[in-house]
């Protein structure tokens, strides 16, 4: 099946979707027309076809014949979900076709799915792949960092980012008043406006932190977005931050493996941090230590499993 | 001896003052609050798990379910990203349209917050002035894309719908209506001396505590602090029109207030602006691949929605689906400097504290 025809099976159920929309109609609550106008129009609909000639049926018609139009309603909505059904069918089997293929070249992958819901923080499966990563990103990372920078920054013939002194200075100071090895990865994300990114070593991130918000040159005192990522071999926690003063940003990234995932809380640094952090922490199971309030936030407080992990399987299908 | 004990009180989540389904735990001493705990997630949807088995296309729908007020921001700030990210260009019509239906939003968003705001502390009639006008957006953005509230009108690379014959029309003798409008509901209630005794003076915070807790929008340029996306990080077209950015000076429920009455009326210059120029023909679909395939890497875009800053990551592996797509939702970011404001005050200000931080559930829980 072609990407296109992919798509239209797929479309039944964002109609739906859309068809539905709870909360946007009684959120609106004080839009009781619109939201009666817009109910009612499929119902005007059907009348025609079921009718033959509307022009006759007026008002007293449809009360009397409400069963045949409900019967005709419900027989539309199945014969939609069967549609919906059919798609949905399709692509499950080119998605098992592809999960199959996938689980040929990289059996651990398919094998953790399977049993993910059951455990929250502590997964068996997940472990082997999980274990091996940030062993190696660790090993990779001093080697790769700083001659890497350094190659970076001198031959490359492409004109150099504007923000390029930025990230260096950034990198200088975090090493010179952090850590030497504070730094894994510099780099400059030039579709993103040439943000400065860098990726700071997980145990020097709440030093890091503390450097970028208190420091006069970087003077980061505004935290935009705390976003989670999981990359399946690891996570990341990425900080976008900005210095409403001079209008410069940074995102920094910390990396952390999947099996104990721990970022230090930069709440006691930028308060925005709150909210955020227990957000990612219910979704992806990140902890933060030295968090003043930890707990789920979106999720009920008796759920299992964090929802956003890659390898999550609901405990309960039906939900 | 007369006994006293706390109280502990619980507002929500069905409640309407509360905006949606927010909940919050409130412990008093007689009508202080001393503490007060935010429940959140009765609204959650997991739109950021629903996205990733997505493709581009099919989650521009989901963001007009986040901030239900302000659909097209939330439109916007999606298709912004994914187009900055594969370096598309939009055509200048579809632009235009995307700037006007992102600034009547604007005026549509703080209508919805004026009215709902003032019968949140007793005044019954604005609301049903501020609905009347809001209704008139409503109908030209119905005429534009068929939907009142959940649009779905941008796509990647422009928009879905052409103006349709007679439309900048409208909206050009709307916006002349709305000014005189305006300045009817600032006689009608600005200076009401009840209105001033309930939010003068409430829910104060200085520039230093906004800007520690991530505070964006009115909430943020109510104590001073001139930070306006559209004119500090310009996207769309907002470097061609001249617009203010109204401040505050006391960081207040009132100062607050007259932020936002100041941004419609800003919106609807830059929509005068973008009314005259808008230009005569041309495409409004830019050349967009026929699967949308936003290259490896990652983007945070970021713009100025009526709430504040709603920003938009994307961790892209060169599939049609985001790997991860995560949304920085204003209301969700804003709210979490409520629990600090209400420790101290009467029970009677949560409503107004509440409302002044002007929140939409939808985009709190996600």
């Amino acid at each position: 099946m072609s990407e296109e025809e992919k798509q239209e099976g797929a479309r039944p159920e964002g109609a739906r979707a859309e068809g539905a929309q709870p909360e946007g109609v009684r959120a609106e609550g004080a839009q009781p027309e619109g939201v009666r106008a817009e109910g009612a129009r499929p119902k005007a609909e059907e009348k025609k076809q079921t009718e033959g000639s509307p022009a006759e049926a007026e008002a007293p018609v449809r009360r009397k014949e409400t069963d045949e139009e409900k019967a005709a309603r419900r027989k539309a909505a199945f014969e939609a979900r069967e549609a919906a059904k059919a798609a949905a069918a399709m692509a499950a089997a080119q998605a098992a076709k592809e999960a199959a293929n996938a689980a040929a070249s990289a059996p651990a992958a398919a094998h953790s799915a399977a049993p993910g819901a059951a455990s929250a923080d502590g997964q068996a499966p997940p472990g082997a792949p999980g274990a091996a990563s940030p062993g190696a990103a660790a090993g990779a990372a001093p080697g790769s960092s700083r001659p890497g920078v350094a190659a970076d920054a001198a031959p490359p013939p492409p004109p150099p980012s504007p923000n390029r002194p930025r990230l260096d200075r950034a990198v200088q100071l975090l090493r010179e008043l952090v850590a030497e090895d504070a730094v894994e990865e510099a780099e400059i994300n030039e579709p993103n406006d040439h943000l400065p990114t860098i990726v700071v070593k997980n145990e020097r991130w709440s030093e890091a932190a503390r450097l970028f918000r208190s420091h006069p040159e970087l003077n980061t005192n505004y935290l935009r977005n705390v976003s989670g990522v999981d990359h399946e071999t690891h996570m990341e926690v990425v900080y976008h931050l900005l210095s409403l003063d001079s209008g410069h940003g940074y995102a920094l990234k910390v990396r952390t493996d999947r099996d104990t995932p721990q970022v230090a809380s930069a709440t006691p640094v930028w308060q925005t941090a709150n909210w955020n952090e227990r957000e990612i922490y219910d979704l992806l199971g990140i902890d933060f230590p030295g968090h003043p309030d930890l707990r789920r936030i979106m999720m009920p407080d008796d759920w299992v499993g964090h929802p956003l992990r890659k390898d999550y399987a609901p405990l309960d299908s039906e939900v | 001896m007369i006994r006293t004990e706390e109280l502990l009180l619980n507002v929500g989540p069905q409640h309407p003052s509360t905006h949606g389904v927010f909940r919050i735990i409130v412990k008093l001493d007689g009508e202080i609050i001393t503490e007060a705990t935010p429940v959140m997630g009765y609204l959650h949807r997991g739109t950021e798990k629903l996205a990733e088995n997505l493709n581009f296309t099919q989650i521009i729908p989901y963001t007009d379910r986040m901030d239900y007020v302000s659909a097209m921001t939330n439109n916007y700030v999606l298709v912004h990203a994914v187009e900055k990210m594969m370096g598309l260009e939009v055509p200048e019509r579809a632009e235009f349209l995307r700037l006007i239906v992102m600034e009547l939003q604007r005026v549509a968003s703080h209508m919805v917050w004026w009215g709902t705001y003032l019968l949140d502390i007793g005044a019954l009639s604005p609301f049903l002035y501020a609905f009347s006008d809001r209704e008139r957006i409503l109908q030209l953005f119905n005429e534009l894309c068929g939907a009142r509230l959940t649009y779905n009108y941008m796509r990647v690379g422009g928009v879905k719908w052409d103006a349709p014959e007679g439309w900048i029309d409208r909206v050009k003798q709307f916006v002349r209506d709305m000014k005189t409008k305006l300045l009817e509901y600032d006689d009608l209630a600005s200076g009401n001396e009840i209105l001033l005794s309930r939010i003068k003076g409430v829910g104060t915070y200085d520039a230093q505590t906004a800007i520690d807790y991530g505070l964006s929008g009115a909430n943020l340029r109510s104590t001073g602090v001139k930070w306006d996306l559209r004119k500090n990080e310009p996207y769309s077209l907002y470097s061609r029109f001249e617009f203010d950015v109204p401040v505050g000076k006391n960081g207040d429920c009132y100062d607050r207030y007259l932020v936002r009455m100041e941004e419609m009326r800003q919106s609807l210059r830059i929509l005068e602006q973008a009314l005259e120029q808008f230009p005569e023909g041309g495409e409004t679909m830019g050349k967009v691949p026929r699967v949308i395939r936003p290259p490896v890497g990652e983007i945070y875009v970021r713009i100025e929605s009526p709430r504040g800053e709603i920003g938009c990551y994307i961790v892209s592996k060169g599939k049609a689906e985001p790997f991860r797509l995560k949304f920085r939702r204003p209301s969700f970011v804003n709210l979490q400097i409520l629990p600090k404001l209400l420790v101290g005050e009467s029970m009677t200000n949560l409503v107004t504290i509440l409302g002044g931080i002007d929140i939409v559930l939808g985009e709190v829980d996600c």
